[in-house]
């Protein structure tokens, strides 16, 4: 176990220097400078690359910039949005509010995208089914900004102005986090339902068929028992599948949502970065995307093993 | 025929465990409605094994389901009782079904492969089954699901507890359905094909232990099945179904010595026989019919060569031979011809020594 964590990471690692390699070289093709304002001179810009060390060859911007990552986490200043500020210190502010935001609206979509997934299997082939699945349909494929624009102005906007009282905040306001953190959760959390919902009904048709479900019948248990001892921890594998890629997304900010409500995540800070050209932030949200993600398909992988046993990595029992 | 005869008194000594009376299922399915079980009658003897015998589709596991009352959704009983303790078992709710399913009547299933849950150590599914139906606290339960282990033969019960069905093997797996199946002391045991999908050498151990648990509980065993050697081999008494009909039943004597019904000739003859390589094996012409269009008067009339013009026209009634046996076939009828058994049957019968002919 511990060698095949130990691989993993090693793995992980490379993946890592890889992504960042890439992402270093592919910034060096991208047009621009980070310094375009045009009241700066041609000189006053020759200045400013210099002063950053812009102008040094590729080979040893690239080394620097490495060694600055790999042994102080340091990844260097912010040439544009935050003059000099530390990119680290920028990311600090930004990512707890899109890891949050994230999280709420994963564990609000597993829930519901779970009991939408159980009525429709339950009731497979009647106007709940197709009603659960008509839904999932349309959180699939309806953009989410569509979901943010519509309950922003109909539950923030119009709501409000109807009754005279403010129950859901139109944007977000870092003052009342969790009242205004509603509706943000609500858009993000569409496509969660959506996909669960979709997955784990298909799943669950399935398991509800098998042969152990009919012996968990035979044993006379009740429906409820079934659904939640036998049924569901068997569906769940599949789902777990798709949980990961979807949580890394959810927790990086979904850039849409971000905009819609004003939510200082790091989504929207990455679109900024890239358009005025900020390579620092770029290669450092870039990294935390990548970090994420790595440590998911890691936490992924366990949940496996402690959803089935049959995944688990064998530890001398017969098979 | 001694055996005949003690069994005979020991028949009446006994209760009616279950009765089934004319049950008639229909499945509703996009092409129609499938009469699947067309008026079948037997009851089921405190103590003894029924075998269920016939081809597939011919409503043995639907008969099951409804004993179990765990028919598909799609299935319907139109008519029939099955009589169990004086509760017609058609009759009741699914809430009600609960007190009987699993608790007076248990079943075991065809595939110990995919018949136990992956997820879940097999201990704790025999402690499940046991503390659904008794008051015994989680502590009593896993002791008593140790000891049902223990029972089905396997070593180690208190280390095979924590494990996965996917660390055993396919033997042990269907020995720990039977101890599910167990775990409330249930009256009557239902197996449907339990070694079907088992090696030859398992099915006979799990045989084994079937035959040594019913005389150990006390067990009513009914045993569906379509090989005949095992029928021979586990049954008291025999019913052979055929679309959806209950067509012969009688003791296990009686049907493979005296068979009646040509369908039941056409199923022993069926079974190779070592004793008579020279012979070649007889196989039923023909397939049993679409029972979504169940064919007027005798199904089988159309499959058998000693069919007779009033099969095409009218369903035979049962014809009572003995005490235990009767046998749906116009053949029996007083005005119909004389028939001789099949030359395959009759030279195995002569050289078996047994009685035959009616």
């Amino acid at each position: 176990m511990i060698k095949y964590i130990g691989r993993r990471l090693l793995i992980a690692f490379v993946t890592l220097l890889t992504i960042m390699t890439l992402l270093f070289i592919l910034l060096e093709f991208m047009p621009g400078s980070p310094f375009n304002d045009e009241k700066l001179s041609e000189s006053q810009r020759e200045l400013l690359n210099e002063k950053y060390g812009l102008n040094d060859p590729i080979p040893v911007r690239y080394k620097t910039f490495m060694v600055n990552v790999l042994t102080k986490g340091d990844f260097g200043v912010s040439y544009a949005i935050e003059k000099n500020a530390e990119v680290s210190n920028i990311i600090d502010k930004r990512l707890p509010l899109s890891i949050r935001f994230g999280l709420q609206a994963l564990a609000l979509g597993s829930v519901v995208g779970i009991i939408l997934a159980a009525i429709a299997a339950l009731n497979k082939n009647t106007i709940w089914d197709t009603m659960t699945t008509g839904f999932s349909v349309l959180g699939i494929s309806i953009p989410s900004y569509v979901f943010a624009l519509g309950l922003s102005y109909f539950l923030g906007y119009k709501l409000t102005k109807a009754t005279g009282h403010q129950y859901f905040p139109m944007t977000f306001d870092i003052y009342q986090p969790w009242k205004s953190s509603i509706l943000p959760t609500i858009a993000l959390s569409m496509f969660v339902i959506a996909t669960v919902a979709r997955f784990m009904r298909t799943e669950l048709v399935e398991v509800i068929g098998s042969d152990f479900v009919l012996l968990a019948e035979a044993k006379g248990l009740n429906s409820r028992k079934i659904i939640t001892r036998h049924a569901m921890r068997n569906a769940l594998i599949p789902v777990v599948t798709v949980l990961g890629p979807l949580t890394v997304s959810l927790m990086t900010g979904s850039l849409v949502i971000e905009r819609v409500f004003g939510i200082p995540g790091i989504g929207d800070l990455l679109v900024t970065a890239i358009s005025v050209n900020d390579f620092n932030i770029i290669i450092a949200v870039s990294f935390y995307y990548s970090i994420f993600y790595i440590i998911m398909q890691l936490f992924i992988d366990i949940l496996y093993g402690i959803i089935d046993p049959r995944i688990r990595v064998a530890k001398g029992g017969q098979s | 025929m001694e055996n005949k005869s003690e069994y005979n008194n020991k028949n009446e000594q006994n209760k009616k465990l279950l009765e089934v009376n004319d049950l008639r299922v229909d499945f509703k399915t996009h092409n129609g409605v499938v009469k699947a079980i067309r008026g079948a009658s037997f009851e089921l003897y405190q103590g003894e094994t029924l075998a269920i015998v016939g081809e597939s589709g011919s409503g043995k596991s639907v008969t099951t389901k409804v004993l179990m009352g765990i028919l598909a959704k799609n299935g319907t009983i139109t008519s029939g009782e099955v009589l169990y303790k004086g509760t017609d078992l058609c009759q009741i709710t699914n809430k009600q079904f609960i007190q009987f399913r699993g608790k007076e009547i248990a079943m075991i299933f065809q595939d110990p492969m995919t018949s136990l849950n992956p997820t879940m150590t097999v201990g704790k599914q025999i402690r499940e089954a046991v503390m659904e139906h008794t008051k015994l606290n989680r502590k009593a339960a896993k002791q008593r699901a140790i000891e049902l282990i223990e029972l089905v033969g396997i070593v180690n019960p208190a280390e095979r507890y924590k494990q996965y069905p996917h660390q055993l093997s396919g033997g042990m797996r269907q020995r720990i359905v039977i101890a599910i199946a167990l775990a409330c002391e249930p009256k009557i045991l239902i197996a449907d094909e339990p070694t079907t999908a088992l090696d030859v050498t398992i099915q006979a151990q799990i045989l084994e232990l079937i035959k040594s648990l019913q005389k150990q509980i006390g067990l009513s065993i009914i045993f569906i099945t379509h090989d005949l050697g095992v029928v021979a081999n586990m049954a008291d008494r025999v019913a052979v179904m055929y679309a959806g009909k209950i067509v012969e039943y009688g003791t296990v004597e009686e049907i493979f010595n005296a068979p009646a019904h040509p369908y039941t000739w056409g199923l022993l003859s069926s079974v190779p026989d070592m004793a008579n390589k020279d012979i070649d094996l007889y196989s039923i012409p023909g397939s049993p019919p679409n029972m979504l269009y169940p064919p007027v008067g005798d199904a089988f009339a159309l499959r058998s060569e000693y069919a007779l013009n009033i099969d095409f026209e009218e369903e035979p009634p049962m014809f009572k031979i003995s005490e235990t046996h009767y046998a749906a076939t116009w053949l029996l009828d007083p005005r119909a011809p004389k028939v001789e058994l099949p030359l395959f049957l009759r030279q195995r019968l002569q050289k078996e020594g047994a009685v035959h002919g009616n």
